[in-house]
């Protein structure tokens, strides 16, 4: 244990190794976090919801933060509603089991662009009577226009840009750039100042009520933005990361441990055995890795177990066994190995106890730099289109929009956020890694 | 086999003093050449006919230089190798019969000690468990009894207080702090006889004297045989009763220390004696005698005696084809060499 | 000139920089060699003594934080000269050195009759042919056959590698060699062959040596003069006879009762304790706790007292 201690001190006197632990540190905190506030089942059920989970938010929207980067500003999307209290709503009663109910919202709009859309969602209660409302848009330079009136069902949907009698009303085909434009530009630039949405409603029956949720999509959203199902990407970024590591750390400690045995056993035993060992090493390292991956992905499973499993197996046999065989072959010559059979050694104790044991310094450094290979090969599956198809990662990220075709309409940040963070882990763990060898490998201290 | 008092030990080995122990018989050692694909390229005769035996808490010296066989013929004293022909019986047990059980008795009765103290310890075991490894092995299961016997032996080899070194790992001892660690082991069984290859060649000249003074009161005190294998001839009167010398895979002449020191009888003893140095400063003023040419190679030794294409003393016609056979010329004084017929 | 000496070193030091702090490695060091002579400097591993050959020929390591002092080569002080002046004309030139373990420092994959002439077609500016054949010369002095010019190391015996090993360190006729613990790995007859060819090599050709090992009893075989070093410093210097029948250091005469003889049986001593650590010695006498004639004069530093043509870095004799 204080060998361990010490090791760890020795780490810490690297700045590249800091950096590194702090690197991981941090994945590991987006990890946890991930994990407890999105359970599993919520996670796979969130992403592959369509609209009626992610209606409240834009298409193809930015990170909301892009405006501490640029002097325009852009619109930034917003969801208040009546059943939360972030739109004031008055119901007065009136005569006969009628009520009238007033809602309104005021916002400050200091956007240098126009949204994308304006929607209203419409809950109400009623047995025979449809309630009415009539909304009307007030612009900070105090022009009241009336939108529509119109009668609210059970679920009703009301889009601004929709409305062809509003268009005509108008005179224009852009309904949103017209409410929010400042009459007197030429190009349109929007008013900058405080709207009012009013909503006047009335009901006709008793315990009727009307509910409203107002939807402003501007061109940012949250954190990371959205995609073309409007989800919201901290759920992929978030909870990709998790499955990033765990397929990572599996992948390497799977293909490391396993490799160091075989490696062991072959040297061991010498004879047939190790020239089988060679055999099948040198066969798996012709036959093309990537590809086989993509038919075990095509034609058998794409879950992520399987092909975390086919990757082990393939990478067991392959080149770091030669490199731990040689390390093995020296090894064995030692002069406490002699001493252990000369006490009465038996050929396993001497392979786990004493051969496999003096591999662990030196299998560290290289399981460490090996974990962001793995993690890249589980996003390149994806990108392929082999990706696990119910969990949210990385790679899939990527690969929905090369699908959509992200770059060539501008959409970097859909490409880039998952690009950082993959970039991200893979420097960590170099980072980490590179510091351990040197550590550990002390030909290579005095650098 | 746990032993319960050392009084009891030494009443019975004490009186041993001219039983044999260990009886080595005509025992050849070869190791077959592999060739690339199929056929034999030969064998190298490692040890090639060698007889002796060691008594009951003797010290023997095998002397003799690299390449001449005498590290094979340790290692196949220790069990490591399996003799080509011959026979070695160990207490009247024949080794070639024994099971696994049987070896793991025979290992547990032989003590290794090597040349390389750091070599020979696991870097990555703490002493404690360098020393209970042959314990374990050995079936010892009692826990207790375990660190009763590391306590003894450290003891034993001066390294107290015991608790300060159980916790350290090779790296953090000196050269002779790590091969009393050695010898530690190989007593911690509680063996009848050591073999100690080079057991100081590798540490420096102020402790070597330490640690053999170490070996021989160990040997003393427990009536340990042991054999102890060396090229450097100046520490054999100090350290062994008996001395073999050893050539090419045989051992060419076998004496007590003293005859061999004072009447040398094969010219290959003598060559060794008068090439090993005394702190002398007339030695700068003249030059060795040295045997021109190198020892043979053991695939292919040449006919007849195999140190005759270096020897003075050569006997055209008789040496060059037949080999020599062990002649006595004094009682308890053997040699290989057509000289003494 | 005559009475000019080959070598003197004055107030030699070299240190070096590690994690725990500085390696006192060389700590003021001074000697003296005449031609045509040999001195052994004698000394347990960690004394500093493979440092010393270093410190003279600037191989220094990386890490090097100190190096200072005098190396008077027949008159002039090398440490003055600037590294490439060094190099050229000190270095294999003028002083050369046999390195430990040097049979196991040849190039495996160069023919050894190639590596001999080397070191004449750098420093001398010979053409390769030249140089081959200065190189069998060199074989004919440390008796090597001619044939073997064309093997490569692995063919050879650890005793003719050694050679081949001498023989490079002699092609550029130096007038001094250095020897670091030259037969240390090899056998009885093989190192009084190695032996045997120094003696010659000095006799036939008036080279000098420094030989530099741990083995006292090997070591009178070729020395004029004998210097004990410990703990980075010198603290004995005496003509061999003298030293070798009476050493005064109390640290040599330990050394020397505790070197097994070939027909004695009296008994050895040992010397408790291991030796300081040169990072931090102790300040006085740097042997003076293991030393069984210590008292309080020990606790300074003692002077370097000469007597009778000997130098004794000792108290005792004050």
């Amino acid at each position: 244990m204080k060998a361990l201690a010490n090791s760890f001190r020795e780490l810490l006197r690297y700045p590249t190794a800091v950096a590194g632990l702090a690197i991981i540190g941090v994945l590991l905190l987006i990890s946890v976090y991930a994990l407890v506030t999105i359970p599993y089942s919520e996670a796979v059920r969130l992403w592959r919801g369509g609209e009626e989970v992610w209606y409240q938010n834009p298409q193809y929207a930015a990170p909301a933060w892009l405006n501490f980067f640029s002097r325009k500003k852009q619109p930034v999307s917003f969801v208040v509603g009546t059943a939360d209290g972030s739109m004031a709503k008055t119901v007065t009663p009136g005569k006969q089991d009628t009520a009238k109910i007033e809602m309104s919202y005021s916002f400050d709009y200091q956007a240098d662009g126009f949204p994308q859309e304006m929607i209203l969602y419409f809950t109400s209660k009623y047995d025979s009577k449809l309630p009415f409302v009539s909304i009307t848009w007030t612009t900070p330079d105090g022009r009241e226009i009336p939108i529509t009136n119109m009668g609210i069902e059970h679920k009703t949907t009301y889009r601004f840009s929709q409305d062809e009698k509003l268009q005509k009303k108008l005179k224009t085909d852009d309904v949103i750039q017209t409410l929010f434009a400042d009459p007197k530009s030429n190009p349109p630039i929007p008013l900058k100042g405080t709207y009012q949405l009013k909503i006047t409603g009335v009901t006709f029956e008793q315990g009727s009520d009307i509910d409203a949720q107002f939807v402003l999509h501007g061109t940012l959203f949250g954190l990371a933005g959205t995609d073309k199902y409007r989800r919201d990407l901290t759920l992929p970024l978030l909870y990709g990361t998790p499955i990033a590591l765990m397929f990572g750390l599996l992948a390497a400690l799977g293909t490391a441990v396993l490799t160091m045995i075989i490696a062991a056993l072959g040297v061991w035993y010498d004879g047939w055995l190790d020239e089988l060992i060679q055999r099948v090493t040198e066969i798996n390292l012709v036959l093309p890795f990537l590809a086989i991956l993509i038919m075990v992905g095509t034609f058998y499973s794409r879950s992520i177990w399987v092909i975390l499993g086919v990757t082990i197996l393939l990478s067991i046999f392959g080149a770091q066994i030669k490199t731990y065989r040689a390390v093995f072959l020296q090894s064995r010559e030692s002069t406490y190995i002699e001493a252990a059979k000369a006490y009465g050694a038996s050929n396993s104790r001497i392979i786990f106890s004493y051969l496999i044991p003096r591999m662990i310094p030196l299998l560290i450094p290289q399981l460490v730099t090996t974990v962001p290979a793995y993690v890249f090969l589980e996003a390149s599956l994806a990108v392929l289109g082999l990706g696990d198809p119910v969990l949210p990662t990385w790679g899939k990220v990527i690969d929905d929009a090369f699908a959509d075709g992200a770059l060539y309409k501008g959409l970097y940040y859909w490409v880039l956020e998952p690009a950082v963070l993959l970039m991200l882990t893979g420097l960590g763990f170099a980072l980490l890694g590179f510091a351990l060898d040197r550590i550990l490998n002390p030909k290579l201290r005095g650098m | 086999m746990a032993f319960e008092a050392d009084v009891a030990v030494t009443v019975e080995t004490g009186d041993r003093r001219n039983e044999t122990l260990l009886a080595i018989e005509n025992l050849r050692v070869w190791f077959e050449l592999r060739r690339w694909g199929f056929g034999r390229a030969g064998y190298v005769r490692a040890v090639d006919n060698v007889s002796f035996v060691v008594h009951y808490g003797e010290a023997i010296a095998v002397v003799g230089e690299s390449g001449c066989g005498k590290s094979s013929l340790m290692k196949t004293l220790l069990g490591l190798y399996r003799p080509t022909e011959g026979r070695i019986t160990f207490e009247d047990k024949d080794l070639s019969q024994l099971g696994a059980d049987g070896m793991r008795w025979y290992h547990s009765q032989v003590g290794y000690v090597q040349q390389d103290p750091f070599g020979a310890l696991a870097p990555f075991m703490t002493v404690e468990r360098i020393l209970e490894e042959p314990m374990i092995i050995g079936k010892v299961n009692d826990k207790e009894e375990r660190l009763r016997r590391i306590r003894k032996v450290m003891e034993e080899v001066k390294m107290t207080p015991v608790e300060d070194f159980l916790g350290k790992f090779p790296h953090m001892l000196s050269g002779g702090q790590q091969q009393r660690v050695v010898i530690a082991r190989a007593m911690i069984m509680e063996p009848r006889f050591l073999v100690a290859d080079e057991p100081v060649s590798m540490l420096d000249a102020s402790v070597r004297v330490e640690i053999l003074k170490l070996l021989r009161g160990l040997q003393d005190k427990h009536h340990l045989s042991v054999i102890y294998i060396t090229h450097d001839l100046s520490t054999v009167s100090y350290f062994s009763e008996r001395i073999f010398v050893m050539y090419a895979g045989q051992i060419i002449e076998k004496a007590r220390v003293e005859r061999l020191l004072n009447n040398p009888l094969h010219p290959y003893t003598l060559a060794l004696l008068n090439g090993t140095s005394v702190p002398d400063a007339k030695n700068a003023e003249t030059f060795k005698e040295v045997p021109p040419g190198e020892p043979p190679s053991l695939v292919k030794p040449p006919t007849g005696c195999r140190f005759h294409p270096r020897c003075p003393k050569r006997i055209d016609g008789l040496c060059d084809v037949k080999e020599p056979p062990e002649f006595e010329p004094e009682p308890g004084h053997q040699v290989l060499c057509w000289l003494y017929q | 000139m005559a009475g000019e000496k080959l070598l003197q070193v004055r107030d030699l030091v070299l240190h070096f920089a590690v994690t725990n702090g500085v390696v006192q490695a060389v700590d003021g060091v001074d000697f003296e060699l005449n031609f045509n002579r040999a001195v052994v400097v004698l000394g347990e591993s960690g004394c500093g003594k493979t440092s010393l050959a270093k410190a003279m020929l600037r191989l220094l390591p990386r890490n090097v934080s100190k190096h200072s002092g005098h190396v008077y080569l027949e008159g002039t002080d090398v440490m003055l000269l600037s590294d490439e002046e060094f190099r050229q004309n000190v270095r294999w030139v003028a002083m050369s050195l046999v390195p430990q373990a040097a049979m196991n420092a040849l190039n495996p994959v160069i023919r050894v009759g190639e590596q001999v002439a080397e070191p004449a077609m750098v420093h001398l500016n010979l053409n390769k042919n030249e140089a081959l054949s200065l190189a069998v010369k060199m074989f004919q002095h440390v008796g090597v056959p001619q044939d073997f010019l064309e093997r490569y190391p692995f063919e050879l015996s650890g005793g003719m590698r050694q050679r081949v090993a001498i023989a490079m360190s002699l092609v550029t006729s130096p007038s001094l060699i250095i020897l670091d613990e030259p037969t240390s790995a090899l056998d009885v007859l093989t190192q009084a062959n190695i032996f045997n060819v120094l003696k010659r090599l000095k006799k036939e050709l008036g080279v000098s040596f420094i030989l530099i090992t741990h083995d006292i009893a090997t070591s009178s075989e070729l020395a004029d003069e004998v210097a004990v070093m410990y703990a980075g410093q010198i603290v004995e210097t005496a003509d061999a006879h003298d030293f070798f029948s009476a050493p005064l250091h109390p640290y040599s005469q330990k050394l020397m009762a505790s070197v097994p003889r070939l027909r004695e049986t009296k008994e050895l001593e040992f010397i408790v304790g291991q030796p300081p650590s040169l990072i931090n010695p102790p300040t006085g006498c740097r042997f003076k706790d293991r030393c069984s004639s210590r008292f309080e004069k020990c606790e300074h530093e003692p002077p370097i007292i000469e007597r009778e043509g000997r130098k004794v870095k000792c108290w005792l004799y004050s």
